[in-house]
């Protein structure tokens, strides 16, 4: 194998509040992975086995919203290290279906998964478990995005699309290729 | 039947549109006239065959000379105007009126029965809402599920009043109303009864047609499956009319 005439971008991904669908269509890239492979380097993902953030990353890709001290602290450290941040999905852009509890109260939303709807042992988890915020916020409610990829998942073509704008230099215009619901 | 005849002594007017002539028919509107030429003017509480009601303002656009930006929707062609419909300043409106509105209510499009079909949805991607800057308003509001064929979900209500003008001007039952003011504004049935138990309403269905977002759809549609058929309008409109 050559050696790429310049450095690849580095690239790390996380998946807070999100169902991880965002991810797996991101391996929907498919042999266009392949490619990527070429100009990209995942340096931190759940893709891959890396278990710290290197202290500088050019793209940082959220999945996911921000709905415990957790995903604040992911977010945080994103933000911190990674040079472009990409809010990735409904979820990391608007809050979407994890965000559908801010209209009722915590402890009821606790209440409803946890006790009524349990035949066995009705009980709160407490242990390995992040406190939840009483609102769910969209990844640029706490910190600063620079690009916004929305859809349920955004598919993808829409996620290569962006990248490869990003690789080439250019600045996407995800709108074009993607929308709330897609 | 064919549409009514125009008026023998309406004048013609000509005007400027993005810098091209256009002629008019005094009595026609600006978006009337974008319509019949492709010219691209986002709109929601405007529709043909419906009366004008001016409340989106997503059709604003700019008349050089006037400070002031009018809609498009209830505005007349005059002579010698010169119209531009997609400024900078136009654009930086229409998305933070778009924003607005995903910010009012909850339109969580994935979970929608009217995705990938809804009015609201496709100009939020025309318009380059690719996120929404302000801070949702994260109000709960209700769901009514009283009628046997149709729903009515007031989180993804945007108060373009097609239901209650279509149910007005075009079945002849006037059911919908407006109720409430400010962020406590609603459409209700009847006098704010449930749904269901309206006398008024003939289940014709036309509200549910015209509504742009998931806010009016069928009983027992899941996710994406409510697709809606607005073609009835303008035939029935122009049949009105007529008579």
């Amino acid at each position: 194998m050559t050696t790429p005439a310049t450095p690849r971008i580095t690239v790390a991904t996380a998946w807070l509040d999100g169902c991880s669908g965002c991810h797996m269509s991101f391996l929907d890239m498919d042999e266009r992975l392949v490619d990527l492979a070429q100009k990209i380097d995942i340096v931190y993902s759940p893709l891959v086995d890396a278990k710290e953030l290197p202290e500088q990353v050019d793209v940082g890709i959220l999945e996911g919203s921000i709905s415990s001290e957790s995903d604040l602290h992911h977010a945080k450290e994103f933000r911190k290290h990674c040079k472009l941040l990409i809010s990735l999905g409904d979820c990391a852009v608007n809050g979407n279906v994890p965000a559908m509890r801010n209209p009722f109260k915590l402890a009821d939303v606790m209440d409803r998964a946890y006790r009524e709807n349990v035949d066995l042992q009705p009980q709160l988890p407490t242990v390995g478990v992040p406190v939840l915020f009483q609102q769910v916020r969209p990844i640029h409610g706490c910190v600063k995005v620079d690009v916004f990829v929305p859809g349920c998942p955004p598919h993808a073509d829409a996620i290569f699309y962006v990248l490869n704008e990003l690789i080439e230099g250019r600045t996407p215009d995800p709108s074009r290729v993607t929308r709330f619901g897609a | 039947m064919p549409p009514p005849a125009p008026q023998p002594n309406v004048r013609v007017v000509t005007l400027t549109i993005d810098g091209k002539d256009f002629s008019a028919r005094a009595d026609e509107t600006v978006i009337e006239l974008c319509r019949e030429n492709k010219i691209p003017i986002p709109s929601l509480c405007y529709m043909d065959g419906l009366s004008i009601w001016g409340a989106c303002r997503l059709c604003l656009v700019e008349v050089v000379g006037q400070g002031r930006l009018v809609a498009a929707c209830s505005t007349r062609v005059a002579e010698g105007m010169n119209i531009l419909t997609n400024t900078e300043r136009l654009q930086r409106y229409r998305r933070t009126i778009v924003e607005l509105l995903f910010a009012e209510r909850n339109h969580v499009c994935s979970v929608c029965v009217s995705n990938g079909h809804c009015e609201l949805q496709w100009l939020a991607q025309k318009c380059g809402v690719d996120h929404v800057r302000v801070p949702y308003r994260q109000v709960r509001n209700e769901v009514d599920s009283s009628h046997e064929m149709f729903r009515l979900d007031h989180n993804r209500c945007i108060l373009c009043t097609r239901c209650v003008r279509v149910c007005d001007e075009i079945e002849g039952a006037h059911t919908w109303d407006v109720m409430g003011r400010g962020s406590d504004c609603r459409v209700i049935t009847d006098l704010a009864r449930p749904w269901g138990e309206s006398e008024t309403c003939t289940g014709c269905g036309k509200c549910v047609q015209v509504c742009p977002t998931g806010a009016l759809v069928k009983q027992g549609t899941s996710a994406g499956e409510m697709v809606k058929d607005q073609h009835f309008l303008p035939i029935l409109a122009r049949r009105r009319h007529a008579q």
